[in-house]
């Protein structure tokens, strides 16, 4: 064990974690703001990463990429809002999940039609290719440090629009009273459908950034639609910051431990059973993070309402 | 009683239909029959919960997943003739379905017993992903268990055994799997009609009140979870059987999310809505998947269409709104 791996593991874990972010700022916003619980969130993870894929291969130019992911994802967003998800706002939560999971089948087996079973490549652009050294001697790809930093951008950008801007006002005010600033005159439909090709353009980005150190291809969006769900019932669900530090809170329990619990087995057991013990244990650590969580305060880190 | 026709047209089809599909000579029809059917007992564990509790699981596959292992597990140890463990006592595997589905019962009850007192500490949205999170624990550590197939899965090489029955005739597994669907919907229309079940449906529509003559619908919510998870547990051990194959993706998401159309495609808390959903579930699979490879698409877009404008679902459409 050295400084030099754990210092690795807690960058890897930390873009694991803005990564996760992204994901889980719109599904907790679509929450805070609509009660909305969607599941097809991952679809449009998906979506983000193959129209990225498809856009890199005809033009090669990675920026075009990550702008189609997400007006790709956007316009999807978008478009299910005003036709299916609209009208699932006033019905239960059961009914949600039914919906939105009849949404991932349409959309996963749909992009299957247009693109095949087969996974699509997406490159890291040549600019991020390759190692940087950071002070210490540490070796790290330049690309996840990018995904890092852009994270934190976004999460940074986030803040503000949420605190500063007039369309942040709205959300706020949508969070806390849906009547209230109907009757105020701020067209709600527009603003519903907005927040959510918000949400839709970063789960889009997510899946773009993400597509190209994995493989982009369908089902992709569901193991992380998951995590994302864990991350924001363990920040508190509708609550912005409790997503950041919940997504950075799994990402980092995901990494260190799929790497030091069969380490630390190790101490007691025999390898092998220590190896089968430890990674048994960190494929649900996160899950274990999450009862505990959950034991200690039923509404999240930074939930405020049940 | 429009109700009590539709169940009873229902119940002559699932009799009938194995000795239209012998004299037609198409045994592959009653394993796919014996599917529906095992795929609505498992469905109906899950409408206790759902439908009649008002407790949203979208994790219900663990159960299943669970009953599973139990009949793999055992079938394992039987068909490698190692025990199961040797101190302090010893266990052996076992070949016979009976032991088998004590064991998946037990385990999975243990099991939403765990769940559940985790779980009903919260409610709506957080009840659905806490239910997941658990399901998807449970999934990855089906995965990562290296000693019974990982992510592999592990196959039994013969299905197990009952008592005066011979399971491999495709017919009499099917009778096997059917009597114990009836058997199990007989207890639950016992039990909606039973105290407790009225406490229950009681404790869906208002804790308060439930709270105010002295009930803890907690308690009540607990023991519906427990019962309901057993009997998808149950499910899982015939599921096993009827494939001769368990793997973790019996516990994945999409099984517990497939759980739900069942319910709701059929018609929630309606004594046979979980057997209509699977049924027609089933039937869907079978004639879509035929026209197209990529049936799922319609499978979603009518799933769509039966949650934003036919509720109430298949049993609702045909039978009306509940009294």
């Amino acid at each position: 064990m050295t400084a030099t791996l754990l210092a690795e593991q807690i960058l890897n874990g930390l873009q694991f974690g803005v990564m996760l972010f992204l994901m889980a700022a719109g599904l907790t916003l679509v929450f805070g703001v609509m009660g909305l619980i969607n599941l097809a969130h991952g679809s449009l993870y998906m979506i983000g990463a193959f129209a990225a894929a498809a856009v890199a291969g005809a033009t090669g130019s990675f920026l075009l990429a990550l702008a189609a992911a997400m007006s790709a994802a956007a316009a999807a967003g978008a478009l299910v809002e005003r036709f299916v998800i609209r009208r699932l706002y006033d019905r239960d939560h059961l009914d949600q999940v039914l919906a939105t999971f009849a949404l991932i089948l349409v959309f996963s087996e749909g992009t299957r039609w247009l693109f095949g079973s087969f996974p699509l490549h997406l490159d890291i652009p040549p600019a991020l290719k390759g190692p940087v050294t950071l002070p210490g001697g540490i070796e790290y790809p330049r690309y996840r440090l990018a995904l890092i930093a852009i994270g934190l951008a976004v999460a940074a950008g986030l803040g503000l629009l949420i605190a500063r801007t007039r369309l942040g006002i709205r959300i706020r005010a949508g969070e806390n009273d849906r009547e209230m600033i109907a009757a105020l005159g701020v067209d709600i439909s527009t603003l519903y459908t907005v927040v959510f090709a918000l949400g839709a353009a970063l789960a889009g980005l997510a899946g773009a950034l993400v597509g190209a150190i994995q493989s982009v291809q369908v089902g992709m969006g569901e193991p992380v639609l998951i995590l994302a769900f864990v991350v924001i019932v363990i920040g508190g669900i509708g609550s912005i910051r409790g997503a950041l530090v919940g997504a950075l809170l799994v990402g980092l329990t995901d990494t260190l431990g799929g790497i030091f619990l069969p380490r630390f087995f190790g101490l007691f057991l025999d390898p092998s059973s220590a190896a089968n013990v430890g990674a048994s244990l960190a494929s649900m650590a996160i899950y274990i993070l999450m009862a505990v969580v959950l034991v200690w305060r039923p509404t999240g880190l930074y939930g405020a309402r049940a | 009683m429009r109700e009590g026709a539709v169940n009873a047209v229902l119940l002559a089809g699932l009799v009938a239909f194995p000795i239209w599909a012998q004299a037609a000579d198409e045994p592959f029809l009653i394993t796919l029959a014996t599917r529906a059917v095992i795929l609505a007992l498992a469905a109906v564990g899950l409408n206790i919960a759902l439908g009649w509790g008002g407790m949203v699981s979208l994790g219900h596959a663990a159960f299943f997943g669970i009953g599973g292992y139990a009949m793999g597990i055992l079938a394992f140890h039987a068909q490698t003739y190692a025990p199961l463990m040797e101190w302090p006592f010893v266990i052996e595997g076992t070949k016979s379905m009976p032991v088998i589905w004590l064991v998946a019962v037990v385990a999975s009850a243990l099991a939403a017993l765990g769940i559940g007192l985790l779980s009903l500490r919260t409610t709506g949205v957080y009840f659905i992903m806490i239910t997941l999170a658990f399901g998807q624990m449970l999934y990855y550590f089906t995965i990562s268990w290296t000693a019974y197939g990982g992510e592999d899965g592990m196959s039994i090489y013969v299905r197990n055994g009952f008592p005066g029955l011979n399971t491999l005739v495709p017919v009499e597994f099917y009778g096997l799997c059917l009597a114990i669907l009836l058997l199990v919907l007989a207890l639950n229309a016992a039990l909606v009609r039973a105290p407790f079940g009225l406490a229950l449906n009681a404790a869906r529509q208002s804790p308060e009140r439930v709270r105010t003559v002295g009930i803890d619908p907690g308690r009540l919510q607990l023991a519906a979870f427990v019962l309901s998870g057993a009997i998808t547990g149950l499910a899982g051990a015939l599921f096993a059987d009827l494939n001769r194959f368990v793997s973790p993706s019996m516990l994945s998401w999409q099984m517990s999310g497939e759980l739900i159309v069942f319910v709701i495609l059929g018609g929630t808390a309606r004594l046979f809505g979980p057997v209509a959903g699977a049924i027609l579930f089933v039937a869907l699979e079978h004639l879509l998947g035929g026209v197209s490879d990529y049936w799922h698409v319609f499978l979603g877009a009518l799933l769509l269409l039966v949650v934003l404008f036919a509720r109430g679902g298949l049993v609702g459409f045909l039978a009306g709104r509940v009294r």
